[in-house]
């Protein structure tokens, strides 16, 4: 006890812990009837802590290569002791981050939490969420199985078809014409450095304007005073710590009970087997490029469906400074039917998508 | 001090500042784009490839084989005679296969079909599979880009 009192001593004529604990205890978080939208954004960072940790632990064994990777993954999961638990909560924790992110970004849209002065916010959240499909999409490759080759080859296809700079990016992404090992180093690299790199940088910035603003109140929930604001700590740490909790659990459950499969390997020779699927978070893009003419107007097929999901997506980051209403704090019906429009798309797709496999 | 110094003075301290600058990010960029841009193997290109005797295709049957890096789709018809074709769906890169309950060339991704010949029929492929020339001499099939 002496001791701990003269560390804290100590520390705190370094690092002000009294400054630190003082802000901790005037924190608070809103309180009224949307709040528990307030929690997928800790989610979210949990599932990523997770993904760090456990992504860390699958590179001892891992190696990129044509010949290894997927050799590598097959040694990881019937030699290594849990080595199939490792991947298998990789694997699973990476989908229900990419589901928690989707629930706290249109959370956060239909509250219209966006909206001034809470703009970088919501742009680095959106980068975030992208760079967590790119990291989806790079880490599908990775065991180099038949499915994620040939998912790989449409994917970056896609990229290949936007028009000019596609033909440029169709090489910087696959180190070649055609998906080879070439590629998988790079996603590799992708996967473990540069997209790491990325995402902290703009997490740090995400959580700082968090950290700083406080939590957004919906719009005509600002005077309800029926209900005082709960104090961060520890009342909402607490209860945070519990859905983590819940959340370890479900993703336990998950991974030991529907281990991760590994597939065939890849032969870049072989025919595309029948039942290609990307990730379920991409279906609905891939039902969407399914059902579209093989020419729309003057354009391709895929061309046009490229282009109007990337104006789609460039517009949904930039969408706070459309949405004047808001800006000047009025409730404004139109953005919220945008959003219900774009979730109501997506559910459509995908379950289209699924019943059609 | 900075108030005797003249303004054209610093213009041209500002200018040979922003050049220096845009010198320094363009050295950095350019062996770093140029970097990121794979080199030509010189296994890549292939122009022509020789896919042994005509007795190893049955009539009426269809066989991959490797065009340098390319995948190709050997159609051997009834008849007798050979067309080759490159196996790359011209939708989004797939492997396309030779499906003989369908009788149709078919891509699994995105169910995009293609006849015998190669042609587009059905589904989102916007193009018909590019064409390679077959050569039979001596007994041997080849297979050349045309
Ligand atoms: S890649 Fe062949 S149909 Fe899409």
């Amino acid at each position: 006890m002496e001791l701990f009192t003269s560390l804290r001593g100590w520390l705190d004529e370094r690092v002000d812990l009294e400054g630190l604990a003082a802000l901790a205890r005037k924190k608070t978080v809103p309180s009224h009837r949307h709040s528990i939208w307030y929690y997928f954004g800790g989610v979210t960072l949990f599932l990523f802590i997770i993904q760090v940790c456990s992504g860390i632990l699958l590179l001892f064994y891992y190696r990129p290569g044509e010949d290894t990777a997927f050799e590598s993954i097959r040694f990881l999961m019937s030699k290594v002791q849990f080595g199939w638990l490792m991947r298998s909560i990789h694997s699973w924790s990476a989908n229900l981050m990419v589901l928690a992110a989707a629930i706290h970004m249109f959370s956060v849209f239909l509250t219209k939490a966006y909206r001034k002065p809470r703009e970088i916010t919501w742009v680095s959240g959106v980068l975030l969420f992208y760079l967590t499909l790119a990291f989806g999409f790079s880490g599908y490759l990775l065991p180099w199985n038949e499915l994620a080759f040939f998912a790989t080859k449409v994917g970056t296809d896609i990229a290949g078809s936007v028009p000019f700079v596609g033909g440029a990016m169709l090489e910087l992404l696959r180190g070649g014409e055609q998906v080879t090992g070439a590629t998988l180093s790079r996603f590799f690299g992708f996967h473990v450095a540069l997209f790491p790199a990325i995402f902290t940088v703009l997490l740090a910035v995400h959580l700082i304007m968090v950290q700083r603003q406080g939590m957004s109140t919906p719009i005509g929930h600002e005077k309800s005073s029926e209900e005082t604001p709960m104090p961060f700590f520890p009342n909402f740490v607490l209860r945070d710590v519990l859905l983590w909790l819940i959340v370890l659990n479900i993703l336990a459950v998950l991974a030991v009970f529907f281990p991760w499969e590994l597939g065939v390997k890849a032969d870049p020779f072989a025919a595309a087997p029948a039942g290609i699927t990307p990730e379920w978070y991409f279906l609905f893009m891939f039902q969407v490029l399914k059902l579209l003419p093989s020419h729309v107007l003057f354009l391709e097929g895929e061309v046009f469906g490229v282009l109007v999901f990337g104006i789609a997506m460039a517009l949904w980051t930039v969408i706070p400074f459309f949405d004047r209403k808001s800006q000047r704090g009025q409730q404004g019906r139109f953005f919220t039917y945008v959003g219900i429009a774009v979730i109501v798309f997506i559910l459509f797709f995908t379950i289209l998508g699924w019943v059609m496999l | 001090m900075s108030d005797s110094t003249s303004p054209s003075k610093r213009r041209t301290l500002q200018m040979l500042l922003s050049a220096g600058g845009t010198a320094l990010l363009a050295a950095i960029a350019y062996p770093v784009i140029a970097y990121l841009k794979p080199p030509k193997l010189s296994g890549q290109s292939v122009s022509s490839v020789g896919l042994g005797a005509v007795d190893e295709y049955a009539p009426a049957s269809a066989t991959l084989f490797r065009f340098g890096e390319k995948p190709g789709l050997l159609m051997r018809y009834q008849d007798g005679s050979f067309r080759a074709f490159s196996a790359t769906c011209t939708h989004l890169d797939c492997t396309v296969q030779y499906r003989e309950d369908m009788g149709i060339i078919w891509c699994a991704c995105h169910n995009g079909k293609y006849d015998l010949e190669g042609r587009n029929i059905e589904g989102p492929p916007p193009k018909p599979l590019d064409e390679f020339t077959v050569i039979v001499k001596d007994g041997e099939v080849h297979v050349t880009e045309s």
